[in-house]
């Protein structure tokens, strides 16, 4: 069993205004492997963000070890950090934060641009944003701007966008908590759809009928991951 | 990397074209910046053209000897109230005899009152020789100008007049051949000149003199008829002038030798002229040095006409560094998502600056346009001023009436350099403060 992301005794500590230290994580330990679905569940403030922001290479941890497909990313620098969330890490957001200017299309290419060493779009490229809209029931929609669709339809826009580079990860930051029931059902069997064809995919949510798609739910109180299981509240 | 710029560039077209009033105002502030740039010195280029056109008509090897008026006024002699100051007839023939002067010209002029078939104009009467057209670049318009022959002796009473005074007291029909009434004596007209504009006069100062109210008589003439001596009615009393000669113009061998020409002629002039100790009764104006000084105020104006513009390129540069600061804190969200999406420090910056700089170079580009009408512009507000407001024109000084702007390469495209450099100054900070972002507070960014 091959594992997608692996994090060691994960510690994050904040220094607010004077001396103040927060501990947002005080060492989380999991391992993630190839095809998993885990829910990160737990209360404001119990760390769930910090821990997601830190698989998503958005910051660096305290201590611990990070390493995602095989990549020891705890330590990098900041353009590394960006090579990492750009080629290993699909992000889908509660807000989908699609770019407002740009189509469809041109949100889905946005992760194309940053490539390293930035290789302008091929038509090869294009074709397989084309595809991936297509797949997410988008094709009629490429030429739209993000305020000309739904709530469901953005939603899609940011799943399509965060496949485009093939990730090793995918992390969703409460991806139904814009939409309602039926759209937010929608999303939720394409998540599911996305594990099944062997996706790895990291979801933060605090509602457990959201949480009950995934394979495994972790509950995060206090800076650590405090049990597996749903767990009401 | 051709290709990335373009992609670049596009994008900050695009993000621009987002906020069209926006983009347009901060774009307003350079565009009116290189504008005035390109203006301003081409008016100043023009003004110092035409100066320094002025200083070359009176001939570059020439100096300029005048009798001036000293201010200790001496209550001397029999006369009384009669004041003997200026060049005289032996000062010319001292002139005349240094090696270095090719040719001297005397002159003498007095205010006098012309008069023909009842008509009467106030004219300057110059007693002249052959040499003066030559040297003044006088053209004529009709006749001959004052030759030799005419001084002879007796000398002969003939004219040549300016072209307003042909208007004035010859409207209609051939003035050749008329005579005109000077004092008590009657002048047979020979010839006219042609109109002329208004050139430096002769002498230090810039302003125009008109040449067309000038009535051009033999030298040896005025000193038959009229005499040495002028009385002139001054509130009351009788003033009097004891003057031999007004003007003596003076063309050196070469330009190399117009200084020392120069510097010979005042010690010359000194050892005769003690009279009047604390002011001298004559002046010396080398045109050379005129030409000098014009180039040296055409640098100062130079050099104030781009701070100015400077100034305002600066004020164009803060509009839009605050517009892009604005813009920043507007886009932090789309800045966490290019973040989160891969983009490094360095694309953000790349993509904010390119934003500046073609902000201020589609402003500078605009600009450069604008500035380039500047001749059209101003021939057009004349011809409109000429129009419909013909008075304020004549009213107004020839110097600026005759105004033509000279655009100066170097000031289009220094003033387009600067813009763009002003766009990348000031871009820079807006666009660092977007990479320094932390993407995760961008992202959160409401």
């Amino acid at each position: 069993m091959r594992l997608a992301a692996l994090v060691e005794n994960l510690q994050k500590h904040y220094r607010l205004g004077g001396d103040v230290l927060v501990r947002a994580l005080r060492g989380v330990s999991a391992e993630f492997p190839e095809g998993d679905y885990v829910a990160l569940m737990g209360t404001s403030g119990s760390g769930k963000s910090t821990f997601l922001n830190l698989l998503g290479a958005l910051d660096r941890p305290t201590s611990g070890r990070y390493v995602l497909a095989g990549h020891d990313v705890s330590q990098l620098s900041d353009d590394h950090l960006s090579d990492i969330r750009n080629q290993l890490i699909g992000f889908i957001f509660q807000s989908y934060n699609l770019i407002a200017q740009y189509t469809v299309l041109e949100n889905i290419q946005v992760p194309l641009q940053y490539r390293p060493g930035h290789p302008p779009l091929s038509s090869r490229d294009v074709n397989h944003c084309i595809d991936l809209a297509s797949s997410l029931g988008l094709g009629d929609r490429l030429d739209h701007r993000p305020s000309q669709l739904s709530g469901g339809q953005q939603q899609r826009v940011a799943i399509a966008r965060a496949l485009i580079n093939d990730p090793a990860i995918i992390l969703a930051d409460e991806p139904t908590g814009n939409l309602d029931s039926a759209t937010g059902a929608e999303i939720m069997q394409i998540m599911r759809d996305l594990n099944e064809e062997g996706r790895t995919i990291i979801m933060v949510t605090h509602e457990p009928e959201i949480a009950q798609h995934a394979r495994r739910q972790f509950y995060m109180k206090d800076g650590v991951i405090a049990g597996e299981g749903i767990f009401p509240g | 990397m051709i290709f990335e710029i373009w992609r670049t560039l596009r994008l900050g077209l695009k993000s621009l074209f987002l906020h069209k009033l926006r983009s347009a105002l901060a774009m307003l502030g350079i565009l009116i910046g290189v504008t005035a740039v390109i203006w301003l010195v081409a008016l100043g280029e023009g003004v110092s053209y035409q100066a320094q056109e002025q200083i070359k008509e009176l001939g570059a090897t020439n100096i300029i000897i005048k009798s001036v008026k000293p201010t200790q006024t001496r209550s001397s002699g029999s006369g009384g109230l009669v004041v003997d100051y200026g060049l005289t007839r032996n000062d010319f023939d001292r002139i005349l005899a240094i090696p270095t002067v090719e040719r001297a010209v005397p002159m003498r002029t007095i205010r006098r009152q012309a008069r023909s078939q009842g008509r009467t104009v106030d004219v300057e009467l110059l007693g002249v020789t052959q040499e003066y057209m030559e040297i003044n670049r006088l053209s004529l318009d009709r006749g001959r100008f004052i030759e030799d022959r005419d001084s002879a002796i007796p000398p002969d009473n003939v004219a040549v007049i300016g072209s307003e005074v042909v208007e004035k007291l010859f409207p209609v029909g051939n003035p050749i051949g008329q005579t005109i009434l000077i004092d008590e004596d009657f002048y047979v007209v020979i010839g006219t000149t042609k109109n002329r504009q208004a050139s430096a006069s002769i002498g230090g100062s810039l302003e125009g003199r008109n040449y067309n109210l000038d009535v051009y008589i033999p030298l040896a003439t005025l000193r038959a008829r009229i005499g040495d001596q002028v009385m002139t009615s001054n509130v009351g009393s009788l003033e009097g002038e004891l003057v031999q000669l007004s003007q003596i113009t003076v063309t050196a061998k070469d330009f190399k030798s117009v200084e020392e020409t120069a510097e010979i002629i005042e010690i010359l002039l000194a050892k005769y002229h003690t009279k009047y100790k604390k002011t001298p009764d004559y002046s010396i104006t080398v045109p050379k040095e005129l030409l000098k000084q014009a180039e040296v105020v055409r640098m100062m104006f130079n050099i104030l006409l781009v701070l100015i513009a400077g100034i305002s390129l600066v004020v164009g540069g803060i509009g839009i560094m605050n517009i892009m600061l604005a813009t920043v804190t507007e886009r932090t969200r789309e800045i966490g998502i290019r973040r989160a999406l891969g983009a490094r420090r360095k694309d953000i910056v790349i993509q904010f600056l390119a934003e500046t700089v073609l902000l201020s170079a589609i402003g500078g580009l605009l600009g450069v346009g604008l500035g380039l009408l500047c001749g059209p512009a101003i021939t057009s507000v004349k011809w409109l001023m000429n129009e419909y407001w013909p008075d304020v024109i004549v009213a107004l000084p020839r110097n600026i009436a005759n105004l033509e702007p000279i655009i100066a390469n170097w000031s289009v495209i220094a003033a387009f350099l600067i813009s763009v450099c002003v766009g990348v100054l000031f871009g820079v900070y807006p666009a660092v403060r977007a990479a320094r972002m932390d993407p995760i507070e961008a992202l959160r960014h409401e």
